[in-house]
């Protein structure tokens, strides 16, 4: 924790104090923590000089940014038009059924946040799904399944001591 | 990228002139050896997924196995998106031109062994034409390639995009010393202008006509002028403009070092989509080489200019692909556009004279530089010149990104570039423009593509995304798609937007659940009409174009949905019920053991069947049984 603080202080360091660096502030900070808290709102409204409530109202008009922290795996699916068409809100069904959640939301253990993403530009792997930044091209519920094992099962391991235990 | 590191080392090398431009670009060309093979690799985002990563990895090493045996150790050179997507991973071997498709990286040790060592072709990674049953070896003889026009994608699968050096010895950066040195900002311009370039970002606007009336504003307002990439490519469906920004990152920076010679401006800013980590990395590498090189920065080239730029990543709103949305993001605010009383080339960014163009037209700048207004006019058609680049997907089979010259008919691209729709279905439409385009039916498949034609068939050029759908793709269904997708990247500033769309959507929504009546119709076409004539910009006035192409060719799907309480394409769910062909099913229980509903019941090696009321109608069965037998009603 003590770390991340760290990090987050060098982050405010690169960039001058000026509104337009908000954006880039939180992109930055939530690409390190995954998320933006309260504190870290707060020091980046303090260090542009942009009002509390209008750094708030940057944050939640874009989609990219979470102020919940985040599961240990991303799972994105992709509802391109062409994912669409190839049963895309399927695919996010089958997922909601499966991990018991609605998109956009983390589940209780905390292993998988499921979203939904407009278009990844990778159309001619339809439907696709992006798992921790990877493409899982051609995706169907069977995939999936094993996919999600996988994950799951990788997850027991680290909290079992480390991957290699 | 193992050049990537050396290039950036080179940073005592600057270019202090057109001629060391020149004498470099020399250098590079005569270092090559042409007889030397290589094997390039497709690094575009579709290879990349499909394990291409892999397959350099298994070249170098089967390349390192061979060792000394090979009289001319070949070169390996990852690119760009080479476009023919659903083939992938793709490879080229140089000078031969061998194309292999789909490869793996247990394929590598054949292909140096028997292509790099014995110089013979590797028959099962060969293109077999579907039609013809024919093997074709080279690239410039396969049906998606050979209808193309190459002209921004030329360097694209050519050369490194993260090497410059590989960009100057392909003739990058010779429109910027040639402007530097022989032509005034003005000779720019009327460049630009004599191309009759139309902006490529959606509307058309052109290109020309935009930088001098930025001229004029800066006449009255002076300096500083700003100029801008609009890279935030969020029409979904679409990423032309991905791949050039990933594949050719230093045409689109030299594109905006020329239009910031020719306005005078001294800053520049490319906003690109956060979902593109890859454009931006290239374009990072781009910048920071171009400034080692002395190609951006104070005095480019010795000439005196001064230019530079930086990039800001989009957050994840579509609305910032609007021009004022995008300038107020780039301040770091909500991206809210304004109403456009005063055009951005007046008051843009910072409230300055700003000149935004999107990352193909800017990629086209250097060539029309270098070769000529006249050039470019000549190709394509009048009104709308030069060439378009298209992401072709939905079902058609050869998905992927496809460059033609402006003009050419619709049924060329879908069907002869494309290789027409998969498993003999019927094409139905093709979508064009994103969510502000429509539906072109098939019976208008010979509707030439050039901006005006496909605006009077109530579509739109669009960015350029074709979408091509078959008879199990609902046209209520897509319409529903696009609006709540707008709904969701609705900005809210303006009533008709957010909450016009949101009423449209609800409209669509009683289509799909077979609810409502005829009488909708008109309904849906009034509130159309006032989203039209009221929204503040063209997110909203554009937002029910799906819809009312739509109605205009399908009208009568409409209709069945709410007469009929049938879905023709089989796709809304309220209105659709699955069950299993007993003669087809083997009993292999699969479906049964997916379903998430346990209502499929039968047993081994016996046909199933699915009990209606319990189905939710998730599609798993479908998707799931080999034999067929699941049908959809």
């Amino acid at each position: 924790m003590e770390q991340l603080n760290e990090e987050i202080e060098q982050i405010m360091q690169t960039y001058p104090g000026k509104p337009e660096y908000l954006i880039f502030l939180l992109q930055d900070i939530q690409d390190k923590a995954g998320y933006i808290s309260p504190e870290s709102m707060q020091l980046v409204s303090e260090h542009t000089g942009v009002p509390l409530t209008q750094a708030y109202s940057v944050a939640t008009f874009y989609q990219s940014f979470r102020l919940e922290p985040r599961g240990d795996h991303d799972i994105r699916v992709c509802l391109g038009t062409a994912c669409h068409l190839k049963g895309g809100q399927r695919i996010t069904e089958e997922l909601e059924r499966r991990l018991n959640v609605q998109a956009g939301e983390t589940t209780e253990d905390q292993r998988f946040t499921l979203s939904t993403v407009n278009c990844v530009g990778a159309c001619a792997l339809a439907p696709v799904v992006v798992v921790d930044d990877e493409y899982e091209p051609h995706v169907t519920a069977k995939k999936l399944d094993r996919k999600l094992k996988i994950l799951e099962h990788e997850f027991d391991e680290n909290k079992e001591g480390g991957p290699d235990a | 990228m193992p050049e990537q590191q050396a290039v950036i080392d080179n940073t005592h090398q600057r270019l202090q002139s057109a001629e060391d431009l020149n004498e470099l670009r020399q250098h590079l060309c005569d270092r090559v050896d042409p007889n030397r093979p290589e094997i390039v690799v497709c690094h575009g985002t579709g290879c990349m997924a499909n394990g291409s990563t892999q397959v350099t990895e298994a070249l170098a090493a089967a390349l390192k196995k061979a060792g000394s045996e090979a009289k001319l150790m070949p070169g390996i050179k990852t690119t760009g998106c080479q476009g023919f997507c659903s083939r992938g991973p793709l490879i080229i071997i140089r000078p031969q031109g061998l194309f292999y498709q789909q490869v793996k990286p247990k394929d590598a040790e054949e292909i140096v062994q028997q292509t790099i060592m014995q110089g013979k072709p590797v028959e099962r990674l060969l293109y077999q034409d579907p039609k013809t049953g024919e093997t074709i070896h080279t690239e410039d003889e396969i049906p998606f390639y050979k209808m193309q026009q190459r002209v921004v994608l030329h360097n694209i699968g050519r050369i490194d995009p993260s090497d410059i050096a590989d960009y100057i010895a392909a003739g990058g950066y010779q429109a910027l010393a040639k402007a530097l040195t022989t032509m005034t900002p003005e000779d720019v311009v009327a460049q630009v202008e004599a191309s009759g370039l139309r902006g490529r970002g959606g509307a058309g606007f052109p290109t020309g006509r935009k930088w001098r009336s930025a001229l004029q504003a800066i006449e009255r307002k002076g300096r500083p002028v700003y100029v801008v990439v609009n890279g935030d490519e969020g029409d979904p469906g679409a990423f032309m403009d991905r791949t050039i920004m990933e594949g050719d990152p230093h045409a689109v920076l030299e594109g905006l070092i020329l239009g910031a010679y020719a306005l005078g401006a001294q800053m520049g800013y490319l906003y690109v989509r956060a979902e593109y980590p890859l454009a931006i990395k290239h374009l990072e590498i781009a910048m920071m080489q171009a400034r080692a090189y002395g190609l951006l920065g104070d005095n480019i080239l010795g000439s005196g200019f001064t230019f530079d730029a930086r990039i800001n990543r989009g957050a994840g709103a579509f609305v910032c692909g609007e021009s004022t949305a995008l300038f107020t993001s780039i301040e770091g605010k909500p991206g809210n556009p304004r109403p456009k009383y005063v055009r951005s080339v007046e008051e843009g960014l910072w409230g300055r004279p700003t000149v935004l163009n999107n990352v193909e037209t800017w990629a086209n700048i250097p060539l029309i530089v270098n070769k000529g207004g006249d050039w470019y006019a000549d190709l394509g058609v009048p009104h709308s010149t030069g060439t378009k680049v298209f992401s072709l997907v939905g079902k058609v089979n050869n998905v992927g990104l496809v460059e033609v010259p402006m003009g050419i008919k619709l049924s060329e691209i879908v069907e002869t570039i494309g290789g027409g729709v998969p498993d003999g279905r019927p094409f139905k439409a093709v979508q064009t423009g994103g969510p502000s385009g429509g539906c072109i039916p098939y019976s208008l498949k010979d509707t030439p593509v050039d901006f005006d034609s496909l605006t009077k068939a109530g579509s739109m050029m669009g960015s350029g995304a074709m979408i091509v759908m078959d008879d199990s793709d609902c046209v209520v269904d897509v319409g529903r798609y696009f609006l709540r997708f707008l709904e969701e990247e609705s900005c809210g500033k303006c009533l008709p937007c957010r909450l016009g769309l949101t009423r449209l959507r609800e409209l669509l929504d009683n289509f799909a659940k077979g609810k409502g009546s005829e009488a909708d119709i008109d309904d849906l076409i009034s509130l159309s009409e006032a989203i039209q004539d009221g929204a503040l910009c063209a997110l909203g006035s554009s937002a029910p174009n799906p819809v009312l192409t739509t109605l205009q060719y399908f009208r009568e799907e409409y209709i069945a949905h709410v007469k009929d309480k049938k879905c023709p394409a089989g796709v809304c769910k309220d209105l659709i019920t699955y069950t299993i062909d007993a003669d087809a099913c083997t009993g292999c229980t699969a479906c049964a053991r997916r379903c998430p509903q346990n209502c499929i019941r039968g047993k081994k090696k016996e046909a199933h069947i699915i009990e209606v009321g319990d189905c939710i109608r998730c599609g798993i069965c479908l998707e799931t049984c080999k034999f067929k037998a699941v049908q959809v009603d």
